[in-house]
Protein backbone atom coordinates (compact mmCIF):
# COMPACT_ATOMS: atom_id res chain seq x y z
CA UNK A 1 0.00 0.00 0.00
CA UNK A 2 3.13 2.02 0.77
CA UNK A 3 4.58 1.72 -1.96
CA UNK A 4 1.47 2.46 -4.55
CA UNK A 5 0.71 5.45 -2.50
CA UNK A 6 4.54 6.30 -3.52
CA UNK A 7 4.31 5.48 -6.78
CA UNK A 8 1.53 7.13 -7.39
CA UNK A 9 2.94 10.10 -5.66
CA UNK A 10 6.39 10.28 -7.62
CA UNK A 11 4.82 9.39 -11.17
CA UNK A 12 2.27 12.33 -10.50
CA UNK A 13 4.99 14.39 -9.67
CA UNK A 14 7.15 13.29 -12.58
CA UNK A 15 4.84 14.04 -15.57
CA UNK A 16 3.55 17.15 -13.88
CA UNK A 17 7.21 18.67 -13.90
CA UNK A 18 7.78 17.44 -17.08
CA UNK A 19 4.97 19.01 -18.27
CA UNK A 20 5.59 22.28 -16.40
CA UNK A 21 9.11 21.66 -18.37
CA UNK A 22 7.47 22.81 -21.63
CA UNK A 23 4.89 25.10 -20.49
CA UNK A 24 6.81 27.25 -18.27
CA UNK A 25 7.02 31.19 -19.56
CA UNK A 26 10.55 31.59 -18.30
CA UNK A 27 13.38 29.09 -19.07
CA UNK A 28 14.64 29.03 -15.12
CA UNK A 29 11.42 27.78 -14.44
CA UNK A 30 11.97 24.88 -16.98
CA UNK A 31 15.07 24.30 -15.54
CA UNK A 32 13.66 24.09 -12.21
CA UNK A 33 11.07 21.59 -13.23
CA UNK A 34 13.66 19.33 -15.21
CA UNK A 35 15.52 19.09 -11.64
CA UNK A 36 11.70 18.10 -9.71
CA UNK A 37 11.44 15.71 -12.73
CA UNK A 38 14.48 13.84 -12.25
CA UNK A 39 14.11 13.86 -8.55
CA UNK A 40 11.14 12.35 -8.78
CA UNK A 41 12.73 9.56 -11.52
CA UNK A 42 15.09 9.40 -9.12
CA UNK A 43 12.61 8.56 -6.77
CA UNK A 44 10.69 5.64 -8.72
CA UNK A 45 14.07 4.06 -9.43
CA UNK A 46 14.55 3.47 -5.65
CA UNK A 47 11.33 2.10 -5.50
CA UNK A 48 12.08 -0.34 -8.19
CA UNK A 49 15.20 -1.20 -6.52
CA UNK A 50 18.06 0.65 -8.55
CA UNK A 51 19.66 2.82 -5.69
CA UNK A 52 22.57 2.79 -7.53
CA UNK A 53 21.44 4.25 -10.47
CA UNK A 54 18.60 6.57 -8.46
CA UNK A 55 21.77 8.40 -6.51
CA UNK A 56 23.84 8.69 -9.87
CA UNK A 57 20.93 10.40 -11.92
CA UNK A 58 20.77 12.80 -8.77
CA UNK A 59 24.10 13.15 -8.51
CA UNK A 60 24.67 13.37 -12.72
CA UNK A 61 21.64 15.68 -13.40
CA UNK A 62 21.26 17.83 -10.77
CA UNK A 63 24.39 18.26 -9.68
CA UNK A 64 26.40 18.68 -13.11
CA UNK A 65 23.39 19.04 -16.26
CA UNK A 66 21.01 21.12 -14.25
CA UNK A 67 23.81 23.36 -13.37
CA UNK A 68 25.09 23.70 -16.67
CA UNK A 69 21.35 24.50 -18.41
CA UNK A 70 20.94 27.21 -15.48
CA UNK A 71 24.12 28.69 -15.97
CA UNK A 72 23.62 28.97 -20.09
CA UNK A 73 19.82 30.20 -19.38
CA UNK A 74 21.08 32.54 -16.94
CA UNK A 75 24.61 33.99 -19.24
CA UNK A 76 22.40 34.19 -22.92
CA UNK A 77 21.13 37.34 -22.67
CA UNK A 78 17.66 36.24 -24.73
CA UNK A 79 14.17 37.89 -25.03
CA UNK A 80 12.46 34.73 -23.39
CA UNK A 81 9.06 36.26 -24.42
CA UNK A 82 10.07 36.65 -27.86
CA UNK A 83 11.10 32.98 -27.64
CA UNK A 84 7.70 31.91 -26.50
CA UNK A 85 5.35 33.03 -29.46
CA UNK A 86 4.27 30.99 -31.83
CA UNK A 87 3.52 28.50 -28.91
CA UNK A 88 0.18 28.32 -29.93
CA UNK A 89 0.09 28.25 -33.55
CA UNK A 90 2.33 24.93 -33.19
CA UNK A 91 0.00 23.69 -30.65
CA UNK A 92 -2.46 21.33 -32.91
CA UNK A 93 0.25 20.14 -34.62
CA UNK A 94 2.66 18.99 -31.43
CA UNK A 95 -0.98 17.99 -29.81
CA UNK A 96 -1.43 15.50 -32.86
CA UNK A 97 1.81 13.86 -32.89
CA UNK A 98 1.57 13.52 -28.88
CA UNK A 99 -2.31 11.75 -28.96
CA UNK A 100 -0.96 9.84 -31.26
CA UNK A 101 2.72 8.55 -30.25
CA UNK A 102 1.11 7.83 -26.56
CA UNK A 103 -1.78 5.83 -28.10
CA UNK A 104 0.49 3.84 -30.33
CA UNK A 105 2.46 3.29 -27.11
CA UNK A 106 -0.17 2.46 -24.95
CA UNK A 107 -1.61 -0.12 -27.69
CA UNK A 108 1.74 -1.86 -28.22
CA UNK A 109 1.93 -2.14 -24.16
CA UNK A 110 -1.65 -3.34 -24.18
CA UNK A 111 -1.28 -6.15 -26.27
CA UNK A 112 1.77 -6.83 -24.97
CA UNK A 113 0.78 -7.38 -21.79
CA UNK A 114 -3.11 -8.50 -22.55
CA UNK A 115 -2.31 -12.12 -23.48
CA UNK A 116 -0.31 -12.87 -19.77
CA UNK A 117 -1.92 -13.12 -16.94
CA UNK A 118 0.77 -14.03 -14.18
CA UNK A 119 2.08 -10.72 -12.74
CA UNK A 120 5.94 -9.72 -13.07
CA UNK A 121 7.70 -10.42 -9.73
CA UNK A 122 10.43 -7.62 -8.55
CA UNK A 123 13.56 -10.16 -8.50
CA UNK A 124 14.84 -10.18 -5.16
CA UNK A 125 18.45 -11.03 -4.84
CA UNK A 126 20.80 -11.73 -1.90
CA UNK A 127 23.35 -9.20 -3.37
CA UNK A 128 22.78 -5.81 -3.10
CA UNK A 129 22.31 -3.67 -6.23
CA UNK A 130 25.33 -2.09 -5.71
CA UNK A 131 27.33 -5.29 -5.24
CA UNK A 132 25.68 -6.31 -8.80
CA UNK A 133 26.51 -3.68 -10.96
CA UNK A 134 30.16 -3.33 -9.31
CA UNK A 135 30.45 -7.42 -10.00
CA UNK A 136 30.26 -7.40 -14.03
CA UNK A 137 31.11 -3.03 -14.34
CA UNK A 138 34.24 -3.46 -14.59
CA UNK A 139 34.52 -6.92 -15.70
CA UNK A 140 31.86 -8.26 -18.31
CA UNK A 141 31.60 -4.53 -19.16
CA UNK A 142 34.47 -3.13 -19.00
CA UNK A 143 35.32 -2.42 -22.74
CA UNK A 144 32.06 -0.18 -22.42
CA UNK A 145 32.97 1.76 -19.20
CA UNK A 146 36.31 2.75 -21.29
CA UNK A 147 34.26 3.71 -24.47
CA UNK A 148 32.19 6.18 -21.83
CA UNK A 149 35.06 7.48 -20.06
CA UNK A 150 36.15 8.23 -23.99
CA UNK A 151 33.03 9.63 -25.14
CA UNK A 152 33.21 11.75 -21.69
CA UNK A 153 36.78 12.80 -22.90
CA UNK A 154 35.75 13.75 -26.36
CA UNK A 155 32.88 15.69 -24.96
CA UNK A 156 34.82 17.77 -22.55
CA UNK A 157 37.59 18.88 -25.36
CA UNK A 158 35.19 19.48 -27.57
CA UNK A 159 33.05 21.54 -25.32
CA UNK A 160 36.14 23.61 -24.46
CA UNK A 161 37.42 23.91 -28.51
CA UNK A 162 33.60 25.11 -29.49
CA UNK A 163 33.78 27.88 -26.55
CA UNK A 164 37.31 28.87 -26.75
CA UNK A 165 37.72 32.36 -28.56
CA UNK A 166 41.29 34.38 -29.35
CA UNK A 167 40.66 37.57 -28.34
CA UNK A 168 42.97 40.38 -29.60
CA UNK A 169 44.32 43.06 -27.70
CA UNK A 170 45.30 40.95 -24.67
CA UNK A 171 48.62 40.71 -23.22
CA UNK A 172 49.02 37.51 -22.84
CA UNK A 173 52.25 34.91 -22.05
CA UNK A 174 53.60 33.32 -24.93
CA UNK A 175 55.37 29.93 -23.95
CA UNK A 176 56.88 28.92 -27.82
CA UNK A 177 58.15 32.39 -28.35
CA UNK A 178 59.98 32.30 -24.49
CA UNK A 179 61.38 28.84 -24.94
CA UNK A 180 62.44 29.83 -28.17
CA UNK A 181 64.52 32.72 -27.15
CA UNK A 182 68.28 32.26 -27.09
CA UNK A 183 71.01 33.53 -25.10
CA UNK A 184 72.17 35.37 -28.57
CA UNK A 185 68.69 37.09 -28.94
CA UNK A 186 68.36 38.61 -25.46
CA UNK A 187 71.81 39.70 -24.32
CA UNK A 188 74.37 41.47 -25.84
CA UNK A 189 77.77 42.42 -24.05
CA UNK A 190 78.82 45.77 -24.47
CA UNK A 191 82.58 47.48 -23.82
CA UNK A 192 82.03 50.94 -22.70
CA UNK A 193 84.98 52.53 -22.56
CA UNK A 194 85.69 54.86 -19.20
CA UNK A 195 83.86 58.26 -19.60
CA UNK A 196 82.06 58.28 -22.78
CA UNK A 197 78.59 55.95 -22.44
CA UNK A 198 76.63 54.07 -25.15
CA UNK A 199 75.69 56.19 -27.53
CA UNK B 1 -2.74 -2.56 -5.53
CA UNK B 2 0.23 -3.89 -6.80
CA UNK B 3 2.63 -2.01 -8.47
CA UNK B 4 3.65 -3.99 -12.13
CA UNK B 5 5.58 -3.34 -15.03
CA UNK B 6 3.27 -2.04 -16.84
CA UNK B 7 2.87 0.99 -14.32
CA UNK B 8 6.44 2.29 -14.73
CA UNK B 9 6.15 1.81 -18.78
CA UNK B 10 3.37 4.15 -18.89
CA UNK B 11 4.84 6.68 -16.55
CA UNK B 12 7.64 6.56 -18.94
CA UNK B 13 5.38 6.69 -22.12
CA UNK B 14 3.99 9.78 -20.92
CA UNK B 15 7.25 11.64 -19.94
CA UNK B 16 8.30 10.16 -23.28
CA UNK B 17 5.31 11.56 -24.82
CA UNK B 18 5.71 15.51 -23.40
CA UNK B 19 9.42 15.35 -24.35
CA UNK B 20 8.29 14.86 -28.02
CA UNK B 21 5.42 17.76 -27.61
CA UNK B 22 7.97 19.74 -26.34
CA UNK B 23 9.89 19.75 -29.47
CA UNK B 24 7.15 20.60 -30.95
CA UNK B 25 5.86 23.00 -29.44
CA UNK B 26 9.33 24.78 -28.54
CA UNK B 27 9.99 26.11 -32.05
CA UNK B 28 11.98 29.08 -31.27
CA UNK B 29 13.80 28.00 -27.65
CA UNK B 30 16.95 25.69 -28.58
CA UNK B 31 17.20 25.62 -24.74
CA UNK B 32 13.73 23.85 -24.25
CA UNK B 33 14.67 21.67 -27.11
CA UNK B 34 17.50 20.25 -25.14
CA UNK B 35 15.84 19.79 -22.04
CA UNK B 36 13.19 17.93 -23.82
CA UNK B 37 16.02 15.77 -25.15
CA UNK B 38 16.99 15.30 -21.55
CA UNK B 39 13.45 14.04 -20.83
CA UNK B 40 13.26 11.64 -23.66
CA UNK B 41 16.56 9.93 -22.80
CA UNK B 42 15.28 9.83 -18.89
CA UNK B 43 11.55 7.91 -19.93
CA UNK B 44 14.39 5.63 -22.33
CA UNK B 45 16.22 5.36 -18.99
CA UNK B 46 12.98 4.31 -16.99
CA UNK B 47 12.01 2.06 -19.39
CA UNK B 48 15.69 0.15 -19.20
CA UNK B 49 15.38 0.00 -15.24
CA UNK B 50 11.70 -1.16 -14.88
CA UNK B 51 12.68 -3.92 -17.18
CA UNK B 52 15.68 -4.71 -15.47
CA UNK B 53 14.47 -5.09 -12.28
CA UNK B 54 10.99 -6.78 -13.02
CA UNK B 55 12.94 -9.46 -14.91
CA UNK B 56 12.61 -13.17 -13.89
CA UNK B 57 15.83 -14.64 -13.75
CA UNK B 58 16.65 -16.65 -17.15
CA UNK B 59 19.34 -18.35 -17.98
CA UNK B 60 21.92 -16.76 -20.13
CA UNK B 61 20.19 -13.66 -19.59
CA UNK B 62 21.46 -11.22 -16.67
CA UNK B 63 19.11 -8.37 -15.31
CA UNK B 64 21.88 -6.24 -13.97
CA UNK B 65 22.43 -5.62 -18.13
CA UNK B 66 19.14 -2.99 -18.59
CA UNK B 67 20.68 -1.05 -15.76
CA UNK B 68 24.45 -0.61 -16.92
CA UNK B 69 22.83 0.31 -20.19
CA UNK B 70 21.34 3.08 -18.38
CA UNK B 71 24.45 4.01 -16.86
CA UNK B 72 25.69 4.59 -20.61
CA UNK B 73 22.78 6.22 -21.84
CA UNK B 74 23.23 8.38 -18.25
CA UNK B 75 26.99 9.13 -19.86
CA UNK B 76 26.02 9.57 -23.20
CA UNK B 77 23.36 12.25 -22.35
CA UNK B 78 25.53 14.64 -19.97
CA UNK B 79 28.32 14.41 -22.89
CA UNK B 80 25.01 15.38 -25.31
CA UNK B 81 24.36 18.32 -22.90
CA UNK B 82 27.52 19.70 -22.37
CA UNK B 83 27.89 19.88 -26.45
CA UNK B 84 24.87 21.09 -27.26
CA UNK B 85 24.99 23.85 -24.90
CA UNK B 86 28.63 24.64 -26.16
CA UNK B 87 27.21 24.69 -29.86
CA UNK B 88 24.40 27.08 -28.31
CA UNK B 89 26.87 29.48 -26.40
CA UNK B 90 28.89 29.56 -29.66
CA UNK B 91 25.47 30.09 -31.87
CA UNK B 92 24.45 32.98 -29.40
CA UNK B 93 27.96 34.73 -29.57
CA UNK B 94 27.85 34.68 -33.63
CA UNK B 95 24.15 35.83 -34.13
CA UNK B 96 22.76 37.12 -30.89
CA UNK B 97 19.94 35.20 -30.06
CA UNK B 98 19.22 31.37 -30.12
CA UNK B 99 16.06 31.41 -32.45
CA UNK B 100 15.55 28.03 -33.73
CA UNK B 101 14.59 29.41 -36.86
CA UNK B 102 16.93 30.86 -38.35
CA UNK B 103 19.23 28.34 -38.20
CA UNK B 104 18.52 26.88 -41.38
CA UNK B 105 20.04 30.34 -42.60
CA UNK B 106 22.45 27.47 -44.75
CA UNK B 107 19.92 25.81 -46.24
CA UNK B 108 22.66 22.64 -45.91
Amino acid sequence: MLIAISFYVLAFTAIAAGFMVVAARNPVHSVMFLILTFFSAAGLFILMGAEFLALLLVMVYVGAVAVLFLFVVMMLDVDFVELKQGFLSYLPVGMIVAVILLAEMILVGAAYFAGESKTVVVTDSEVTNLEAIGNVLYTQYAGAFEAAGLILLVALIGAIVLTLRARSGVKIQNAMDQMARTREDGVELVDIEPGQGLG
Amino acid sequence: MLIGLHHYLIVAAILFTIGVFGIFVNRKNVIIILMCVELILLAVNINFVAFSTHMEPVAGADPIAGQIFALFILTVAAAEAAVGLAILVVYFRNRGNIAVENIDLMKG
